[in-house]
C-alpha cells in the first residue's frame, strides 16, 4: 500500500467508538464502550499526521511516544505498538479507558484545529487489548538489579505507575495495599462498565510478572509505619490516595439511604452488591426507586449510571452551577443522558427528609443562579430567594470529592502536610520533606484523575532513581 | 490467608477464636480492631480484638453468631484459615489513672471490654469489672476478668446466675453505695449503651462507649460508619471507635444499623437454607490449601 499524503489522511473522519445501546446496558454491568476492530483502529491509526514536534505527546502527563505507537498500528505491527506504550505507561489499557484524552493529548492534536482530533485514547485501549487479547501480556525488559529496595504505598495509580516504572530500572518493588484487592480507585471506585476489573486484575498481573510484590489487607501507619518501612527500604513512596468522603453537611445526611459515592461504589464494585444476595454485602434496594447524586464530576456520573443499573427508575445529577463548569468528562455526561439521567443543574441541596423509620424520603433543594466568578474561575452558583422545591427521593449519593486522608499523617508526625492535611513535595521530585520518603497522587493534590495521579507517580521514580544513586544528597 | 490456631465456644453462639497475624498482635493497644472477610464474595466487618500475644504472634477474637458472616465464621475451627484479616484499626482506649474505673461489658461486649480493663488495671486504676448476659450461659470471660479486676460482678437478666438484673442496675447499685467511680467504660448493645450513659450522667462520671456501626474499608474511605457526636459527624473507624457516651447521638446510630435489616434477614435465610451448596465447597478449598 503507498504511503497516503498528509491530504489522504486528513480525509478520513474519526471513527466513532462502537457501544452498547442505551436500552440495553442500562440493565447489564457490561462494558459500554466496545472498542474497535482491527480494521477500524488502522484506518483510525491512519489518519495520523505523524507530526516532528508531536504536540500529544507534551499533552499526555506521562509522556507516552503517541506518534510512535500509532505508526506502529497503521503498519499492522501491533505488538510494537503495545511495547511502545508499556515504556512509558503501565496501566494502557486502563488509561485508553479513562483517561480525559480530549483535555489532553487529544486537545492538542493537530488535527483538532481544523476538524476533529486521531482518536488517540481508543487506539491506546486497542493496542493494550489486542495484545492481552491476542498473544498475551509481554514482559517489558528490565534493567540488571541494583539490590535497592522501594516500598510502595498504596495499590492505586500513583502507586502502580511508580511501581511499573522502578522495577523496569532493576529495583526490587514491593506494594502495600489496604484493602483486599489491588488497584485502588480502578477496583472500589470506577465502575465494571466504564473500566471492566478483568482489564485492571490482568494489568497487575504484568506488574506481577515483572516481578512487583504485591502485599494486601496491609494498612501502612497501623500495621506497619512509614519510619519501620524506612528500617527495612531504601525509599517510600506514598500514594494513598485522597480517601476521606466530603459530604454536604446538610440536615438529615444521616437517614438511612444517604451514602457517600465511595460507600455506594465501594459496595458494588469491590463488594459486588449487585449480587446480593450471592454476595455477602448488601446495598440499599434500588429497583423501582428515585436515586439522586450531588455533584457533577466522574464520580458523580458513575455513580449515577451504576444506581440506572441497580433498577432505579428515575437517576438525577443534582448540580449546583450548569453542564459547562461540570468536572466530568464529556463522553460521560452524554453517555448519562442517552442512559435517561435527568439533570437537575442550577440546584444545591438544602435539607434531606426522611419518615418515621429513618429512611430518607425527599429533599429539598434550592434554585441557583450563576454570579461573580470564584477563586476557580468558575462562576459562583448563588441562590435565587425563595426559589425552593421539594423533590421525593429514595436513596442520595453525596459526589462532591474527597479529604485527605489521615492515617499516614497522623503516624508519621515529622511529615509535613498543608492545612487539608495533602502532604506537601517538591513539585519536580515529589520529595517530601523526609529524607526518601516521596509522595503523589490525590493525597498531594487532592481529589484528580487517573492520569495525573500516574504521572506523578512516574515523576517520583524517576527521582526515587536518582536518589538511590545518591543516597546523600536529598 | 490467616491460620486460627485456637477455636472454642465460650457461650452459645459466641465463640473464641486464635488467629495467626504476627504484624498486628506486635502493633495492636486495647480498644482497637480488625476489619474480616470469611470468603471470597463474603462480606468486610469489623471485630474488636480481645488479646494478642506477639510472642506467638497471634490475635484473640470473641465472635457472637448473629449475622450471616458471623454464623459463617462460627463454623469455622482450629486449622481453618480466615481469607482475609487487615488491623489493627481505630484509635486505641484512651488509658490514664482516674482511680476507680467501672469495665461494663454487656453479652459478647465483655470481649471488647475485657482488654481496655487489662490497660486500666495496668495504669493503676482499682478496676471494678460488671459482666452482663441474659442468663448464666452468656456471662463470658469471668475468669479472666478475675485475674485482672479487682471486684467482678456477673449479672444476669433472668437471675439464673449472680446478680439478678441488668448491668445498669448493678451499677446504679454501686453510685446508691455512695462508691466513688471515676471512670466507666460500657460496652455491649445499643440500648445498653444508652442506659449507661444515662445513669452516668446525671452524676457526672466520664463514661466513654465503643460503637459499632456498619462498616466496609476501616479506613475511613466510605465514611459509612458515621456517627453524630456533640453534634458533629464523625468516622467510627478512624476517629474512635471510643467516644464520651454523653456526647453519643445513640438515636441516628440505632436508626443506621437498621438500614439492612430486610437483607440482613435475606442473607441469613439463604444461610440456613443454602450452606451446604453456598460454602462447603469454598471452605474446603480454603482448608486444603
Amino acid at each position: 500500500m503507498a504511503e497516503l499524503t498528509p491530504k489522504e489522511r486528513m480525509a478520513i473522519p474519526r471513527h466513532k467508538m462502537p457501544e452498547q445501546d442505551p436500552n440495553e446496558r442500562i440493565k447489564n454491568f457490561l462494558e459500554v464502550n466496545l472498542g474497535y476492530d482491527e480494521e477500524t483502529a488502522r484506518r483510525e491509526a491512519e489518519r495520523c499526521l505523524q507530526c516532528k514536534k508531536p504536540a500529544c505527546v507534551a499533552g499526555c502527563p506521562v509522556s507516552v511516544k503517541i506518534p510512535d505507537f500509532i505508526k506502529m498500528i497503521a503498519e499492522g505491527k501491533y505488538k510494537e505498538a503495545a511495547s511502545i506504550l508499556k515504556e512509558d505507561n503501565a496501566l494502557p489499557a486502563v488509561c485508553g479507558r479513562v483517561c480525559p484524552q480530549e483535555e489532553q493529548c487529544e486537545k492538542v492534536c493537530i488535527l483538532a484545529k481544523k476538524g476533529q482530533p486521531v482518536a488517540i485514547g481508543y487506539l491506546e485501549r486497542w493496542a493494550a487489548d489486542w495484545e492481552r487479547r491476542t498473544i498475551g501480556l509481554q514482559i517489558a525488559e528490565t534493567k540488571p538489579k541494583t539490590g535497592k529496595k522501594v516500598a510502595i504505598v498504596g495499590g492505586g495509580p500513583a502507586g502502580l505507575s511508580c511501581a511499573g516504572d522502578l522495577i523496569q530500572m532493576g529495583h526490587d518493588v514491593t506494594v502495600f495495599e489496604a484493602l483486599h484487592e489491588i488497584g485502588g480507585v480502578l477496583i472500589y471506585g470506577i465502575p465494571e462498565f466504564r473500566l471492566p476489573k478483568e482489564i485492571v486484575r490482568a494489568e497487575v498481573d504484568g506488574l506481577k510478572k515483572l516481578g512487583v510484590k504485591f502485599v494486601t489487607n496491609y494498612i501502612i501507619g497501623l500495621t506497619e509505619t512509614v519510619d519501620e518501612l524506612l528500617q527495612r527500604f531504601d525509599a517510600v513512596f506514598l500514594g494513598v490516595g485522597a480517601g476521606l468522603p466530603y459530604f454536604l453537611g446538610v440536615p438529615g445526611e444521616h437517614l438511612n439511604g444517604v451514602y457517600s459515592s465511595n460507600e455506594f461504589l465501594t459496595r458494588v464494585n469491590l463488594m459486588r452488591a449487585y449480587e446480593f444476595p450471592n454476595a455477602d454485602t448488601p446495598i440499599f434496594n434500588i429497583k423501582g426507586k428515585t436515586v439522586v447524586v450531588f455533584g457533577g464530576g466522574n464520580t458523580a456520573m458513575d455513580a449515577v449510571r451504576t444506581s440506572l443499573r441497580l433498577g432505579a427508575k428515575r437517576a438525577i445529577i443534582c448540580y449546583r452551577r450548569t453542564e459547562a463548569e461540570m468536572p466530568a468528562r464529556v463522553e460521560e455526561v452524554h453517555h448519562a443522558k442517552e442512559e435517561g439521567v435527568e439533570f437537575m443543574l442550577l440546584y444545591a441541596p438544602v435539607e434531606l427528609r426522611g419518615d418515621e423509620i429513618g429512611n430518607l424520603r425527599e429533599m429539598v433543594v434550592q434554585k441557583m443562579q450563576l454570579g461573580e466568578p470564584d477563586a476557580s474561575g468558575r462562576r459562583r452558583p448563588v441562590p435565587i430567594p425563595g426559589a425552593i422545591e421539594t423533590i421525593p427521593v429514595d436513596v442520595a449519593v453525596v459526589a462532591i470529592g474527597n479529604g485527605s486522608n489521615p492515617i499516614i499523617s497522623s503516624t508519621t508526625p515529622d511529615l509535613k502536610v498543608n492545612k487539608w492535611g495533602n502532604i506537601l513535595v517538591d513539585e519536580n521530585t515529589m520529595k517530601t520533606n523526609k529524607k526518601g520518603v516521596f509522595a503523589g497522587g490525590d493525597i498531594v493534590t487532592g481529589g484528580a484523575t487517573v492520569i495525573l495521579a500516574m504521572g506523578a507517580g512516574r515523576k517520583a521514580a524517576a527521582a526515587i532513581d536518582e536518589y538511590l544513586k545518591n543516597p546523600d544528597i536529598w | 490467608m490467616n491460620k486460627i490456631v485456637e477455636a472454642r465456644f465460650l457461650a452459645p453462639e459466641v465463640k473464641l477464636f486464635r488467629i495467626e497475624a504476627p504484624k498486628i498482635a506486635e502493633k495492636r493497644k486495647a480498644g482497637q480492631f480488625i476489619i474480616l472477610r470469611v470468603h471470597e464474595k463474603g462480606e468486610r466487618i469489623p471485630i474488636t480484638i480481645a488479646d494478642s500475644n506477639p510472642a506467638d504472634g497471634t490475635i484473640t477474637i470473641i465472635v457472637q453468631g448473629v449475622g450471616k458472616t458471623t454464623r459463617l465464621l462460627n463454623t469455622l475451627n482450629a486449622g481453618d484459615s480466615i481469607l482475609d484479616v487487615v488491623g489493627p484499626l481505630g484509635k486505641p482506649s484512651h488509658i490514664e489513672h482516674f482511680g476507680t474505673a467501672v469495665s461494663i461489658g454487656g453479652g459478647v461486649g465483655t470481649a471488647i471490654a475485657y482488654p481496655t480493663a487489662k490497660a486500666l488495671k495496668d495504669a493503676g486504676n482499682y478496676v471494678i469489672s460488671i459482666i452482663g448476659g441474659r442468663s448464666k450461659d452468656y456471662v463470658i470471660l469471668e475468669n479472666e476478668m478475675k485475674q485482672i479486676a479487682d471486684e467482678v460482678y456477673p449479672t444476669t437478666d433472668d437471675g439464673s446466675y449472680g446478680f439478678h438484673g441488668f448491668v445498669t442496675d448493678k451499677l446504679q447499685q454501686l453510685i446508691d453505695e455512695g462508691r466513688i467511680i471515676d471512670f466507666v467504660l460500657a460496652i455491649g448493645p445499643i440500648p445498653m449503651m444508652e442506659a449507661v450513659a444515662k445513669v452516668t450522667k446525671p452524676h457526672n462520671i466520664k463514661t466513654v462507649v465503643s460503637l459499632n456501626p456498619i462498616m466496609v474499608d476501616g479506613t475511613g474511605m466510605c465514611g459509612g460508619c458515621r456517627v453524630v457526636v456533640d453534634g458533629k459527624a464523625v468516622f467510627a473507624c478512624v476517629d474512635g471507635p471510643e467516644f464520651d457516651a454523653h456526647a453519643v447521638d445513640f438515636e441516628i446510630l440505632k436508626q443506621r444499623n437498621r438500614v439492612y435489616r430486610n437483607e440482613e434477614q435475606i442473607s441469613l435465610h439463604e444461610l440456613e437454607c443454602n450452606y451446604d451448596k453456598m460454602f462447603n465447597e469454598e471452605l474446603k478449598k480454603q482448608k486444603e490449601q
